[in-house]
């Protein structure tokens, strides 16, 4: 089932005596959630991706906008009678009834024809429990299992009624770093089993990436930017989404393009054809440096991280934005940490030219 | 350890010493009284030891009525003030504009002086010379015979009390039981609404086992302040609750040490120590029962 995001708008009356206005949690949201696909949700605290979801749901009403499963509209239409499937950021698994019993809950709730004999409920249940493993916790009570078995349990309960679209709402962040690689990548297995359209909120955007077919990047409400996670990711549309996205991040500088070249400081670092002359802001993922000897820049050296597959060069620069600029190297390049200094060529296709005011990209 | 021992022990002294003078040893002393047959408080002189006061007391038709009095007092105001107090709380729970405002009404009982709201009642109530009283005009109002409710038939009276009783307990009630329900994590109702659960489901399903800690606090509490009964009894019928028919088993100790009838401490001891039994082996049972149905 394909889910249609139109115009969607949230706004929250605003509390306090000082307060005035509304706040504008989401802003003219369209999207179209493909049928069968993993789609993340992603940007920083506070930028409405889980209030979108939860209008998905219908925990939360659209001020504006609609929202269509398949063909159906079902803006008005409550959470229970949605027929959704979510998993919560803190799981919320009832504590005082045992895993079976939270995984069978949303089916007892059926009525009427859809309604199954308990044999039928009980094998659901185990099935939906194969699905994440967790058959022998079926007698324990939430509240005796680890963080990462609550969560196969929230996602067993959410799936046990194979919902036509499965919410997950931050689904990792209670995880540890190792538990959470594994469970991501169990994620998106039983989501390519089940074929189940998902939609998946988080602010880690190395989460989001991994697993999403398509993700969408938020910022105070507004999406950004939209597209298939490697698209997105090689061409930004502005430089919130540059800055967003990669681990680490995008090294900024302050740059000019003059006469067709690109210039950090006095180094004319890069061609650039085609573009009129202008004060420009430059994305360079850290992937993009070369080390060359005769490389056009410069940079204070100030330290090498050893990484094992490769190498992060830490360098100074007087016109990064950021206090230090980190570099990926191959582990098997030599940097000469003796001179205090280190030369780097660019790779064209991993240097990003933003406006210097709109910080939308150029080039 | 064994010093910390002795340091915990010192600290605990005082409450200890308390607890020893005003209650271990008069527990112990209304026991020895009970024994006692025709103690004397003045000579302090006693004629026997036996079992005679227990069978006084058994046989006295105060006591039995005392007895019926407590006991109907409990099964009918325990489950009732508990159950609309649940029911207020929950309404009060839904409902986001004048919260506060029906917070403090329901409250105001639980501030508001027994004996004050004792006159009120039977404001409301009592049929006097000069008026049948607001709730018999109502009665009447409606196509109803009026009743005297503080002098009249037994269950207009029993009818009194309890609908008083339960009135006043309630607040305590309502303060706690929508304390509970704000203490229930919304994210519980946000899953149950999207798996598709009625109302009443989340309620019975969630909502319940949820709170049921403060409930069974509140059912114990309940149980054993209704057996306490005493005080709002004076309140609507005067001291002399044996004439009005409407003594309570605490009213009927009391009696037996200062009433009209009163300097009788070997049957006020055997009552009290009756009455201390009931409440054990009541409270008992609800624990027993708890372990089932309340989830911590």
């Amino acid at each position: 089932m394909k889910v249609v995001l139109q115009n969607l708008t949230k706004k929250f009356p605003s509390r306090g005596r000082k307060a005035g206005g509304d706040v504008t949690a989401v802003k003219d949201f369209t999207f179209e959630i493909p049928d069968g696909k993993l789609v993340g949700l992603l940007g920083p605290s506070g930028c409405g991706k889980s209030t979108t979801l939860f209008m998905i749901c219908g925990l939360q009403k659209p001020t504006a906008g609609q929202i269509f499963f398949g063909d159906y509209e079902v803006t008005e239409l409550a959470p229970e009678k949605r027929g959704v499937g979510m998993v919560f950021q803190n799981y919320a698994l009832y504590p005082h009834l045992t895993v079976k019993q939270n995984i069978i809950f949303p089916l007892q709730n059926l009525k009427g024809k859809d309604r199954l004999s308990k044999a039928q409920m009980e094998e659901k249940a185990y099935e939906a429990a194969r699905l994440v493993q967790i058959e022998d916790l079926m007698d324990r009570k939430p509240g005796e299992l680890s963080g990462g078995q609550q969560q196969r349990v929230a996602i067993a309960r959410a799936m046990v009624k194979m919902p036509k679209l499965l919410l997950l709402d931050e689904p990792l962040s209670n995880l540890d770093a190792r538990l959470r690689l594994q469970t991501r990548e169990e994620i998106k297995k039983i989501q390519r089993e089940t074929e189940i359209t998902t939609v998946f909120v988080t602010h880690d955007q190395e989460e989001a990436m991994s697993i999403s077919d398509r993700i969408v990047v938020m910022k105070e409400g507004v999406m950004q930017q939209a597209g298939e996670p490697q698209e997105v990711y090689d061409s930004p549309v502005n430089l919130f989404v540059a800055k967003f996205l990669g681990t680490p991040p995008i090294n900024v500088f302050q740059g000019k393009v003059k006469q067709g070249g690109l210039y950090i400081g006095n180094a004319r670092v890069l061609e650039v054809k085609r573009l009129p002359d202008q004060e420009v802001v430059v994305g360079i993922r850290p992937e993009g440096f070369v080390l060359d000897a005769n490389g056009p820049l410069e940079c204070g050296l100030s330290g090498v991280e050893v990484m094992g597959r490769d190498i992060s060069v830490v360098s100074v620069n007087d016109f990064s934005l950021n206090p230090t600029i980190r570099s990926i190297i191959d582990a098997e390049s030599k940097v000469d940490t003796a001179c205090g200094a280190v030369r780097f060529s660019l790779k064209p296709n991993k240097v990003l030219l933003f406006d210097k005011n709109s910080e939308e990209r150029i080039y | 350890m064994e010093k910390n021992n002795r340091k915990g022990w010192l600290y605990l002294l005082p409450a200890v010493l308390f607890l020893v003078f005003f209650m271990v040893y008069p527990l112990i002393d209304v026991f020895v009284y009970s024994f006692e047959e025709g103690y004397n408080f003045a000579s302090q002189t006693y004629y026997d030891i036996g079992l005679y006061n227990f069978s006084y007391v058994l046989h006295d038709a105060y006591f039995l009525q005392a007895l019926k009095n407590t006991f109907l007092l409990v099964v009918i105001t325990v489950p009732l003030s508990t159950a609309i107090a649940l029911l207020i709380s929950v309404g009060l729970s839904s409902i986001r504009p004048l919260r506060k405002l029906f917070q403090t009404i329901y409250f105001l009982p639980y501030v508001t002086n027994t004996l004050a709201v004792g006159l009120v009642f039977m404001i409301l109530f009592q049929k006097t010379a000069y008026t049948d009283g607001l709730v018999n005009l109502l009665i009447c109002w409606f196509g109803g015979d009026s009743i005297d409710f503080i002098d009249g038939p037994y269950w207009g009276r029993m009818f009194v009390l309890c609908f008083y009783i339960i009135w006043v307990v309630m607040p305590f009630k309502i303060l706690l039981l929508t304390g509970a329900l704000s203490g229930v994590d919304q994210n519980y109702y946000h899953a149950a609404r999207v798996d598709g659960t009625s109302a009443f489901r989340i309620f019975r399903k969630i909502t319940l086992p949820m709170i049921s800690p403060t409930i069974f606090y509140l059912i114990i509490t309940g149980f054993i302040g209704a057996f306490k009964e005493y005080s709002d009894a004076v309140a609507l019928f005067g001291t002399d609750l044996n004439a009005a028919g409407m003594n309570t088993l605490v009213g009927y100790v009391y009696d037996m040490l200062y009433g009209d009838s009163g300097g009788y401490p070997s049957y006020a001891s055997a009552a009290a120590i009756i009455l201390f039994v009931i409440v054990l082996t009541i409270t008992c049972i609800n624990l027993l029962i708890s372990k089932r149905h309340v989830y911590y």
